[in-house]
This record gives C-alpha cells, sequence and structure tokens, in this order.
C-alpha cells in the first residue's frame, strides 16, 4: 500500500470513528427517553393528578409530588430571578471589573458547578438543624441557591451584550444610571433575562440531591411550606428502590413527566435566546 | 396621519415649565438610585455569602469528625456506624476511580462529536445533533439513575458481565478484575453513566475550542495537502492543547460530585472496591444514602466531614479547568 493510499486510509476511518461517536451520544438519548416512554406512558391517567401517592397496593397518584415540586420550584424560582438578576445586573453596570467583581463572578461560577448535595448539606445546617424541622421553604432556599447561579450569569452574559450607545441615549436624556438601567437595558435584555430564569427553572425541577434532607418528602399532601413537604424526584427515588412493581410504575410515570417537563422548559429557554439572538 | 394643529395643544413656556416642575423628577432620584445600586450590590454579596457559607458550615459541621480521627479519616477504609468509626477511604477512592473511568469513556467519545460537527457534518444537520446532544444535559439525574438501574444493569448484567466471567479462570489477573456480583449494579456501570451525563458538557466546551480556531490556520494545513486527520491531529489539537486539559477538568469536576445517578446504579457498599464490577460508594452516594438516616452526632459529622472533602476536590479542579480555559480564550 503506498503512502497516499494510507493516508486517505486512515483519514476514512477517522471521519467513521468521529460519526460513530456522535452515533453513540444520539443513541444513548434515543434509548432514554424510548424506555421512559415504553415504561410510563402506560400509568399516566387522570389518577396521576388527582391522588396522592398510594400505600403498595392501592391505586394512587403522584399529586402531592407534583404539587409540593411545584409550590418548591416557583418559591425558589422567585427568589433565585430576584437576587440572580440583581447581582448580575451588578457585575455587568457597575462593579464587574474591580476585583470584587471578579471574584464574584469567580464564586459564582464555583457555586454553578458545585455538586448540589453540597448545598443541601449546607441548607440544612443553616435552616434544618437550627429550627429542628424539615420544611418546604428549606427545600426551595435549597433550589433558590442552585438555579440563582445560573440566573446570574446569563444575566450578565445578556446585559453586556446590550450596547453602550443604549445607555449613552438614556442618560443623555437626563436619566440616572438606574433608571436607564431599570428602564432601557432591562426591557431591551427582556428575552435575555426569561432565558436565564428558564434555564435555571429547568435545572432545578429535576434536582433532588439537596431535597433529600431539606423538604425530606412526604406521602401525605402538603401545601403548608413550613411542614415536610413531598417533590416529584423525592418520591420517584423513594418508589424506584422500592420492591413493589405499582410503586416502580409510578416512579417511572413520574420520571417521564419530570423528563418531558425540564426538556420542554429547555427547549423553549433555547428557542427565546435564538430569536433574541437573531432580531 | 397629519393632525389638523389646534390653538389649544400649544402651550405657551409656562406651562412646559409648570409640568417639568410639578412631575416628580423619577429618572434622577440620586435616594433611588443609591438604593438600587445597594441593592445589586447586596444581592452580588449575598451569592459569595452563600458560597462561602457552604464552606463554612461543611467545616463547622465536619469538624468533629476530622478531630476524632484526625488523618485518619482520609486513610481508613473502615466505615462501621455501629461502632462509631468512620474512615471515608472508601467512598473517596470510589469517587475518584469511577470518575476518572467516566472521563476516559466520554473525552473520546467528546472529541469526536465536537471534531465531527465542527469539521465533517453537513450544516444543515450539525445545528439539530448538537441540539440533540446538549438534550442529554438536561434530563435530570435521577432519570439517569432509574435508567441505569432498570435498563443498563439488567442488560450489563446478562450480556457483558456473565459472559465474561464465564469465560475467564477466576483467579487469573482477568478473572479478578471482573469478578463482581452478577446483577450490573457496579462501579463500571456507574461510571459508564457518568460518561453520558457529562459528555454533553464536555462536548459542547470543545466545540467552542475548535470554532476559535481562526480559519487561516486550517486552510493553510489543508493547502499544504493534509488530510482532514492530520489537520486535526497536528494542527487543531496543538492549538487548543490548554483548553482540551480544561474540558477534562471540567467533565472531572462534574463526574465528581454526581449525585443521584451514581446512588442508584454503585452498589453502596463501603470501603475499597476489589474489581471493575465490584459494588462500591461515592462520597456523594454516601451522603444521599445515610443522611437522612444518621442518628448519631458523629455519624452526621462524618458525612459532613466528607461533603468538606468533596467540595475541596471539586473546588480545586473547576478551579484549574477554569484557568486553564480563560488563558485559552485569550
Amino acid at each position: 500500500m503506498n503512502r497516499a493510499t494510507r493516508r486517505k486510509a486512515t483519514n476514512t476511518i477517522f471521519v467513521g470513528l468521529c460519526a460513530f461517536a456522535t452515533l453513540i451520544a444520539l443513541g444513548a438519548l434515543v434509548l432514554i427517553l424510548w424506555s421512559l416512554v415504553v415504561n410510563g406512558i402506560g400509568g399516566i391517567d387522570a389518577h396521576i393528578f388527582t391522588m396522592d401517592q398510594p400505600a403498595p397496593g392501592s391505586p394512587g397518584g403522584l399529586r402531592n409530588g407534583i404539587v409540593g415540586s411545584l409550590m418548591m420550584c416557583g418559591m425558589g424560582m422567585l427568589i433565585a430571578v430576584v437576587v440572580g438578576i440583581l447581582a448580575g445586573t451588578w457585575l455587568a453596570e457597575y462593579g464587574g471589573q474591580t476585583p470584587y467583581g471578579h471574584a464574584v463572578r469567580f464564586l459564582n461560577d464555583v457555586l454553578l458547578s458545585a455538586p448540589s448535595i453540597l448545598v443541601g448539606l449546607f441548607v440544612y445546617e443553616l435552616l434544618v438543624k437550627p429550627f429542628h424541622g424539615f420544611s418546604g421553604y428549606a427545600g426551595a432556599v435549597a433550589l433558590a441557591l442552585l438555579a440563582a447561579p445560573i440566573v446570574t450569569r446569563t444575566t450578565e452574559d445578556m446585559l453586556t451584550l446590550q450596547p453602550n450607545t443604549l445607555r449613552e441615549a438614556g442618560m443623555a436624556l437626563g436619566a440616572g444610571r438606574g433608571f436607564v438601567i431599570r428602564s432601557i437595558i432591562w426591557k431591551a435584555a427582556g428575552a435575555g433575562l426569561l432565558t436565564g430564569a428558564l434555564l435555571g427553572f429547568a435545572r432545578i425541577s429535576g434536582e433532588t440531591a439537596p431535597l433529600l434532607f431539606t423538604s425530606l418528602g412526604n406521602q401525605f399532601f402538603n401545601a403548608n411550606l413550613t411542614q415536610p413537604m413531598a417533590s416529584l424526584p423525592t418520591t420517584i427515588f423513594q418508589f424506584a428502590l422500592s420492591a413493589y412493581d405499582d410503586w416502580r410504575r409510578l416512579a417511572w410515570v413520574g420520571a417521564l413527566l419530570i423528563a418531558v417537563a425540564v426538556l420542554a422548559v429547555n427547549t423553549i429557554g433555547r428557542f427565546v435566546a435564538r430569536e433574541t439572538h437573531r432580531s | 396621519m397629519v393632525l389638523p394643529f389646534r390653538r389649544e395643544w400649544a402651550m405657551d413656556s409656562a406651562t412646559i415649565d409648570n409640568a417639568v416642575a410639578i412631575r416628580p423628577v423619577r429618572s434622577q432620584n440620586p435616594a433611588a438610585e443609591t438604593i438600587f445600586r445597594g441593592l445589586c450590590f447586596f444581592a452580588a454579596t449575598l451569592l459569595l455569602a452563600a458560597l462561602a457559607g457552604v464552606v463554612v458550615s461543611l467545616a463547622i459541621g465536619g469538624w468533629p469528625a476530622f478531630r476524632q480521627f484526625g488523618f485518619g479519616f482520609l486513610t481508613s477504609s473502615e466505615w462501621n456506624p455501629v461502632t462509631e468509626v468512620y474512615g471515608a477511604a472508601g467512598p473517596i477512592v470510589g469517587t475518584i476511580i469511577t470518575s476518572i473511568l467516566a472521563l476516559g469513556f466520554a473525552l473520546p467519545l467528546a472529541l469526536g462529536i465536537s471534531i465531527f460537527l465542527v469539521e465533517f457534518c453537513p450544516h444543515r444537520i450539525s445545528r439539530p445533533i448538537a441540539i440533540a446532544v446538549e438534550l442529554l444535559a438536561g434530563i435530570p439525574s435521577i432519570v439517569y439513575g432509574m435508567w441505569g438501574l432498570f435498563v443498563l444493569a439488567p442488560w450489563f448484567a446478562t450480556h457483558i458481565q456473565m459472559p465474561i466471567m464465564m469465560g475467564t479462570d477466576p483467579n487469573s489477573f482477568w478473572g479478578k478484575l471482573f469478578y463482581g456480583i452478577p446483577n450490573g449494579a457496579n462501579i463500571f456501570t456507574a461510571s459508564l453513566i457518568l460518561a453520558i451525563m457529562i459528555l454533553p458538557y464536555m462536548a459542547a466546551v470543545f466545540r467552542e475550542l475548535l470554532l476559535t480556531i481562526p480559519a487561516q490556520v486550517r486552510e493553510a494545513a489543508y493547502g499544504l495537502g493534509s488530510t482532514s486527520f492530520e489537520v486535526m491531529r497536528q494542527v487543531m489539537l496543538p492549538y487548543v492543547r490548554r483548553g482540551t486539559v480544561g474540558v477534562i477538568m471540567l467533565g472531572l469536576g462534574r463526574a465528581l460530585g454526581e449525585t443521584m445517578a451514581v446512588t442508584f446504579i454503585i452498589g453502596n457498599a463501603h470501603g475499597f472496591p476489589h474489581s471493575l464490577f465490584d459494588s462500591g460508594s461515592t462520597i456523594a452516594s454516601t451522603i444521599a444514602n445515610e443522611f437522612a438516616e444518621a442518628t448519631s452526632e458523629m455519624h452526621t459529622s462524618a458525612l459532613v466531614a466528607l461533603g468538606l472533602v468533596l467540595f475541596l476536590l471539586t473546588f480545586a479542579v473547576l478551579a484549574t479547568a477554569r484557568a486553564l480555559l480563560a488563558g485559552q480564550k485569550n
């Protein structure tokens, strides 16, 4: 075999391997989604949304988990959006270039990728141990701590994208800096800020580890945030590792619901971001 | 549309002065400025305080265990809640082994995917494929765990583990390496799941790195008659070498702290794993399994101390990743 043929052959194999790697990743995605649908879709009926988690062997649904998840994620997002947007604004508009700003940005990145279970431990030490009880609030704070860094990061990126001429135009009309930020820059970056919130929401709605010892889980329906609260992920965790077939079936349904919700929110977030970039 | 001019719409200068004077100047209120700026600063500081809080609370909570067991906490592998003896070497080693194995699986795949998307893929389908790969990052950890436990593990046990164990002499090196309970819940399958989970992050960052390479550099190499493989190996990869190490560190940081998926599938045994197919535990899976049920102070403290070890590990790895990636982008 001469040299040219060998080089060509090596190259073909290389391209083939790269394509194969891509196929493996796509295959994994398809396999996972497929088994979710196969195992979960049969269990979806009206009971899932109207009944609470059952004792083994009796009919039931996931209502308490769904409601608990929605409440804690909603509360967590509320905190995360307020803190994240303000902090991101500070980084982009005020002190981002100071040494303190660099420190905040770096530590925000660390918090962004810190293991979520450690955030759970922190909130346990902060809110559960001193008040002698697991609570929905503790769960919400843990989730907020996971979403806030994402919102902060996206907010900073989106505000930095806004042209300086916008700020100068506002100030030339006599507006103060904060007023310019609130009524011009935030509005111009609105879709971007929404993306950040959606990505944060997608991240926390599937989180299990930080809820295990903050909201704990609750087998009964509970809409009181000061009490231990069920959530979809912790219910799935409990049911999937149980020995009862009907509990495992419910766990698959829950997993399907969560995956669909998270992927949908993620896709919407991406879509919003793309529309912004285009305009 | 042009409106007809009407006399009463015209304001004389006095009216204008009045209007300006009467309307509160919302846009220029110095007090509001200070408050808003203060709020923004406060929010930024809150994030800083949260991270500091994580470190401090882990250090305080774990202190009794560090004081009791000293350096032995990190080197002993005896973990016994009954006799109140806690040595964390088992979970620490388990964490490092699974993360490095996962990295071994994920890195070639991530390189292959990003190279394929940047260099070879037809432009029209490259975006949908990139989105599909990134969707993998959106699937919650617990879903990976369930899939691993109910789909991957049984398949792995019957189609991979059993044949290998049947085909090797249990006393040979290979037999010992692949020894384990054939239920598919072991450090190898845990690493496989971890690899799928960190793959999209690594592929996304690496693809960005490849896109930062100036087109002239690539085209010059092609112009000399190189094949795609040679361009990649001799020009593009060396160009992003520093960043590649950053990508590896980023994947490692993700893998170290992953909790739920690993908890489902690693088998949750204390102590060192003795083979590739042996069950084990990681720091995160140990905390997830035991924390809510820990009754004694020392047990809780040992788990929190484990958390601190995990934090320091991930912090070191992520800080390195960040420094390397920042260096590449400049």
